[in-house]
């Protein structure tokens, strides 16, 4: 088969699922929903690997595939472009999505929604693949939007629910805030380089990195530098960056399934991918890179904090995804793109399988997400526990498991760094080490340890149950006990389980240290040598897992998980004992620092404000009154303002209108 | 030089022979029995001076301004008339069209009623 | 002086609009005539106008699409002129003609109002929009623009019993009354500089440089004023919201329309084509203008509770959008500006005839709460007004997506970069108020579970169509886009 063939098969495979599954999702019932996207997610994923298999022998594509519109000197065009780093984000795109879908025969069964919900995620796919398959920024944008928009569609799955509806406006606002930057910075690039090509812009990058704009007159600014900023700050709106990350936590009212592929393992990692992308351009500015730096030192950090007092299972591995962003995004500022890629792999695989074993989790709790209503579980889904005690490990880093190569990397570039900002990462991802231990394993000891609460859920003298002591179990209005879920959901767990244990190991050396990503991510060695002291020190992955036994790190995530065991198996007294010593430390956590709140008042509350404001004042001259308040009750009122419509506000219109001359002749006659 | 001027000076004595003639005759051989209404001044049948602020027909005024449609259509004809032998064919048939339409416009008030009093 | 006999065959449309617009009307008149009881007639739709206006359209379509070569050809002496652009809006006229005739039918006829009336004023309303579309001569300009005006204050009168709607009627023609003095005071000025008003002679006149800057500022502003009423730009827009709410949706389908596309023409004939020289002025008041209009429209249209009063504020914005294309005063500009208001008429027609659809005898539909859940009421009409929503938004891959697009990369050709910014901004929060009707319709519950009714096939099979068409232009942008630039250089290229 042609190649180029073989390319278009990736994305339109899963599109052709999800049109059949979402047109004619009635004509072919459930089964037959599932198992067409299912088949063209497989199809994809088969596509993939032979296009990586080929992309490793060498091959490497770039080029037009449809001409879409020609405009000038505008030219539209849907284009390829097939490198290493494109291979590995398709490989994990569709692995996961195949996993996820599934998955989600288990998890969505009893849903009246369920083809809608198989059309969606294939739909989801196949705009992922576009995105990382572009090989233009038009394109690029374009994919930016469609997984934007599924995942709008997808927050609000079950529409009924007043605060899913929340969410994904929510969603769907911050992500506008990001895209306003984003599509500036493209807007600057296609003024300044004349093309959208990726190629062609890289090749001009270096002529016009002393270029300077300047947005306010008399203070010039380095050009690369603006687009990189602008650029980043549309990813931070994707990847849930530290200002813009309140959408994600929210975007847990999704189901599921999507938590894990869309806001976890593909979607929110589309910045990091689109920046590892800009590389070329990123180098440019320094600058940028330390913006880039420390927006992810505080977002791994302070996102991690977070983590550690949420109840909801969901919103625990939604804060540590966060947190792990940040770790991402400190990777691209130091320069070490193949690590942020290489963590964004081996995260996309434990952070899908915790999110698909919390789901588990929730199916064998009967939808009930509150880890303070759960413990023992281990007894009653060991699959489950075991793959998630394996996700949790790989996330803290846990020599020789998948997260700890790409995490110690990740800490050892910022080490080497000596970027403006590098300092503070460096301090932060370290630390950032102890609260990702501690919450996760805060979350495991409640869950599958220690008393099983869940037989006295919802039962409204929980206090007093929990004093006289939960082993004489009178099971009163409690839950049935969890079972564990079905092939379908755990078969898919123990295939990310897999990856999760053995990426690190097996991958970093060809990733990080050969010659894998070429000429795809390019790095000013001289400039930014993390990545060069990063090589030196590494001295394959065995040496590299009996020196983690021996740093900070480890010992750090070790100290956080004992925390977690003595606070939460030892003296479960301390943590009530403790928040109550630490008032407002603790509801500065609890309110998620106050983000939400802000917003809420600020943005929402100010742009009613001003809207509110306008339309009065529209309203003295537009007699709105009448015929708003006309199609609903008063009568009486009615009548009142239209006779006052008589008595002439007709006036006003005109007297508008005659200002409006006034003033332009004021204005431009002299 | 002045005996150009006769014609108009018999234009006008004709003009007023025939005004003034009719009212003279009408004056002298017609019976004359004067009462209070044929003796107050005639307008549209509203007294001459009263409080102008009273209520009026609306009908008046869709009269009025159907009335001021087909007037200024003479305006119109007039100066047409006047230059006719210049502006030839094309101009005769203009007006030709234009009083077309307006005769559509007439015979679509008649239709609907809008010269009925009632 | 004598007329020579003038070349009727690039008038020959309008000829024949004129022509039919007449026998409507005698039909009508006749057929009460003809009846004894006449409130029978009145409740029994009429059909014979209906099917004499689409025929009529369809003539006129057939007549402009077959003479269409591309070529400017000029009759009356010189004051009618048939070129490239004016097909190609005539054309869209027609459509817009059509599809509101369509659109209407079920909804006059619940109403009482599917009479002669309704359609030989549609007519007379299109026949002055081609003679505005077609005019090379200040005359003919004004000429066709009272045309248009006066046929559309009686249709929002149309529904005579209807406090709202006369009250619209009413502030419709004062407040036009007042834009066509202000019109005719700027084109008598202009006169008073140029001594002509044939649009080419006065631009050559211009070109030559002008004793007086200050006269030609004053005109211009004047120009510029009747102009900005007639598009509904602010701070000339207070009429369109009014209007479009007060008006019988019927009507509002119609004004919302076919007469941007004249509006459209009116602006490009008199600034481009006239008064191209005086460009550097021009511009700056259309700026003003647009920035304006994107505030207002999409700020206000934000706490509107009735579906047609925030299409009426969207209109606003969107016209601004429009003037942007123009004020580049650059040829890809008009091409933009043009494309923008063809897509926009498209989108228009779609998103009126939906609310028409959904209305029902006693019920207008017109009430932002009455789409909610319409998704589990009416499925496919849904998808349909969410196509709409998206597109006028300006959301790929719908075509108004292009449109804006065509727009702002115009804009920064012509290094209007800070504009093109606002422009983006104001689209974003206008953005919002289109969301929310998807919104209401996909995740709200419906007020009343009752079924929508059938409506006639061929409204619904044109709504379907024109729905899609909106998504299928976004996903081939490429035909009508170049139709439009193309246009727009063979005629002022």
């Amino acid at each position: 088969m042609d190649m180029k063939t073989l390319y278009l098969t990736v994305p339109l495979a899963p599109l052709a699922g999800a049109i059949i599954a979402g047109l004619f999702g009635r004509a072919i019932g459930r089964v037959g929903a599932h198992t067409v996207t299912i088949a063209g997610v497989a199809i994809a994923f088969l596509a993939s690997i032979l296009i990586f298999q080929d992309v490793l022998a060498g091959n490497t594509f770039n080029g037009p595939v449809y001409t879409w519109l020609t405009s000038g000197d505008l030219r539209l065009e849907i284009g390829f472009l097939i490198d290493p780093l494109t291979a590995v984000m398709m490989l994990v795109v569709t692995f996961v999505s195949l996993c996820v879908h599934v998955y989600t025969i288990g998890y969505m069964a009893d849903d009246p929604g369920y083809q809608r919900f198989f059309s969606y995620i294939a739909l989801f796919t196949f705009a992922m693949l576009m995105l990382v398959m572009s090989n233009n920024f038009l394109q690029l944008f374009f994919g930016w939007e469609a997984v934007g928009l599924v995942s709008y569609l997808l927050i609000g799955f079950w529409y009924t629910r007043e605060s899913a509806i929340y969410a994904n406006l929510k969603a769907f606002l911050v992500n506008r805030v990001g895209d306003l930057g984003f599509l500036l910075g493209i807007g600057l690039i296609w003024v300044h380089f004349g093309t959208l090509d990726y190629a062609e812009v890289f090749q001009k990058a270096p002529q016009l990195a002393e270029r300077t704009i300047s947005l306010i007159q008399g203070y010039p600014w380095a050009l690369m530098t603006v687009i990189c900023i602008l650029l980043f700050i549309g990813a931070m709106g994707k990847s849930a960056q530290f200002p813009l990350h309140v959408w994600l936590p929210d975007s847990m009212e999704g189901p599921t399934p999507i938590s894990a592929l869309i806001h976890a393992a593909t979607m929110v990692t589309a910045g990091i991918f689109m920046v590892a992308r800009m590389s070329p351009l990123f180098e440019l500015s320094d600058t940028a890179l330390s913006f880039v730096l420390v927006i992810g030192a505080i977002t791994a950090l302070f996102m991690g904090f977070l983590g550690m007092v949420q109840n909801d299972i969901k919103r625990v591995v939604a804060y540590s995804t966060l947190s792990q962003l940040g770790y991402m995004t400190v990777a691209l500022g130091v320069s070490a793109y193949s690590v942020a890629i290489f963590h964004l792999m081996t995260h996309a695989f434990f952070k899908a399988l915790l999110f698909l074993a919390a789901g588990s989790v929730i199916i064998g709790m009967h939808h009930d997400q509150d880890i303070r209503n759960m413990g023992g579980l281990r007894k009653y889904m060991p699959i489950t526990w075991i793959t998630l005690l394996i996700g949790s490990l790989a996330l803290i880093g846990t020599p020789g498991l998948s997260g700890f190569f790409s995490k110690d990397s990740i800490i050892l570039a910022t080490y080497a760094s000596d970027l403006w900002g590098s300092g503070f990462a460096a301090f932060a991802v370290t630390a950032g080490v102890f609260v990702t231990a501690f919450y996760s394993f805060r979350m495991y000891f409640l869950v599958f340890h220690g008393p099983e609460r869940f037989r006295h859920a919802h039962d409204t003298h929980d206090h007093e149950a929990d004093k006289n002591g939960d082993a004489h179990g009178h099971h009163h209005g409690g839950h049935a006990a969890p079972h564990e879920s079905p092939w379908v959901v755990t078969v898919p767990l123990i295939l990310l389980a897999i990856p999760s244990i053995y990426a690190g190991w097996a991958y970093i050396e060809p990733m990080l240290f050969g010659d894998f990503f070429g000429s795809a991510i390019v790095v000013n060695h001289a400039a930014h040598p993390a990545m060069q002291s990063l090589a030196e020190q590494f001295h394959g992955a065995g040496a590299m897992v009996l020196h983690g036994l021996v740093s900070l790190p480890f010992w750090l995530a070790v100290a956080g998980v004992a925390t977690a065991w003595y606070l939460y198996m030892v003296r479960r007294d301390l943590p009530e004992k403790i928040r109550r010593k630490a008032g407002i430390l603790y509801t500065i956590l609890e309110r998620k620092y106050g983000f939400d709140d802000f917003n809420d008042w600020f943005f929402a509350g100010g742009a009613r404000l001003v809207g509110g404001r306008l339309w009065r004042w529209g309203d003295v001259f537009a007699i709105d009154g009448v015929l708003v308040n006309g199609t609903a009750r008063a009568v009486g009122r009615l009548a009142a303002v239209v006779r006052s419509l008589q008595t002439g506000y007709i006036y006003h219109y005109a007297f508008a209108m005659i200002i409006g001359v006034a003033l332009l002749i004021t204005w431009f006659v002299d | 030089m002045l005996e150009n001027y006769f014609p108009i000076l018999l234009f006008i004595l004709v003009g007023l022979a025939i005004g003034i003639g009719p009212m003279l005759l009408g004056w002298v051989l017609a019976p004359n029995r004067p009462d209070a209404e044929k003796l107050s001044p005639y307008e549209c049948g509203f007294e001459a001076f009263e409080d102008a602020r009273m209520k009026f027909d609306v009908r008046y005024y869709l009269v009025a301004i159907l009335f001021i449609l087909f007037d200024l259509e003479i305006a119109f004809l007039f100066p047409w008339a006047v230059v006719l032998e210049q502006i030839g064919a094309f101009g005769f048939w203009s007006m030709v069209v234009f009083l077309a339409i307006l005769v559509v416009g007439f015979v679509y008030e008649w239709m609907k009623g809008a010269l009925e009093w009632e | 002086m004598t007329f020579p006999m003038p070349d009727l065959l690039p008038a020959a449309p309008e000829i024949l609009v004129l022509v039919m617009a007449c026998v409507v009307l005698m039909f009508e008149a006749y057929a009460v005539r003809g009846q004894a009881d006449r409130s029978e007639i009145v409740a029994r739709p009429r059909v014979a106008g209906y099917v004499l206006t689409l025929l009529t359209l369809l003539a006129a379509a057939g007549l402009t699409a077959f003479t269409a070569n591309g070529v400017s050809a000029t009759t009356f002496s010189g004051m009618f002129v048939d070129d490239a652009m004016a097909d190609l809006l005539k054309l869209m006229t027609y459509l817009a003609g059509i599809a509101a005739a369509i659109y209407s039918r079920q909804y006059l006829a619940d109403r009482a109002l599917m009479r002669g009336e309704y359609f030989a004023l549609l007519l007379f309303a299109v026949l002055g929009m081609m003679v505005m579309i077609s005019a090379s001569h200040l005359l003919t300009l004004y000429l066709g623009l009272e045309l248009l005006s006066l046929a559309l204050y009686a249709m929002v009168a149309l529904r005579r019993d209807d406090a709202v709607a006369v009250e619209a009627a009413m502030k419709y023609f004062v407040l036009g009354a007042l834009a066509s003095g202000l019109l005719l005071y700027g084109m008598s000025m202009l006169y008073g500089l140029t001594g002509t008003l044939e649009l080419n002679k006065m631009a050559a006149t211009l070109a030559g440089g002008v004793d007086n800057p200050v006269v030609l500022a004053f005109g211009l502003v004047f120009v510029v004023a009747g102009l900005g009423f007639k598009l509904g730009t602010a701070p000339f827009h207070m009429w369109v919201p009014d209007i479009y709410h007060g008006a019988p949706t019927a009507v509002t389908l119609f004004i919302g329309s076919a007469p941007k596309l004249a509006a459209f023409a009116f602006v490009i004939r008199l600034l481009a084509d006239g008064l191209q020289p005086a460009h550097a002025d021009w511009q700056q008041m259309l700026a003003v203008m647009a920035v304006l209009s994107l505030a207002i429209g999409n700020l206000a249209a934000i706490m509107q509770t009735n579906i047609k009063r925030m299409l009426a504020y969207s209109t606003i914005a969107h016209m601004g959008f429009l003037l942007l294309g123009v004020m580049t005063g650059e040829l890809n500009g008009y091409g933009a500006a043009l494309y923008y208001v063809v897509t926009y008429v498209i989108m228009s027609l779609g998103a009126f005839g939906l609310i028409l659809h959904l209305a029902r005898a006693g019920f207008e539909a017109d009430a932002l709460d009455d789409y909610k859940g319409l998704n589990s009421r009416a499925p496919w009409l849904a998808a349909l007004m969410a196509i709409l929503m998206l597109s006028m938004a300006g959301l790929p891959p719908f075509v108004g997506f292009y449109a804006k697009l065509t727009v702002l990369q115009a804009l920064v050709g012509a290094g209007w970069i800070w504009l093109a910014v606002v422009a983006v901004l104001f689209s974003l929060v206008g953005a919002y108020y289109y969301l929310r009707v998807v919104k209401l319709m996909y995740f709200d519950t419906p007020h009343s579970h009752e079924p929508v009714l059938a409506t006639p096939g061929d409204a619904r099979l044109l709504l379907s169509v024109n729905g899609l068409g909106v998504l299928l232009l976004g996903l081939l942008p490429q035909p009508l886009l170049a139709l439009c630039l193309e246009a727009m250089r063979l005629t002022y290229g």
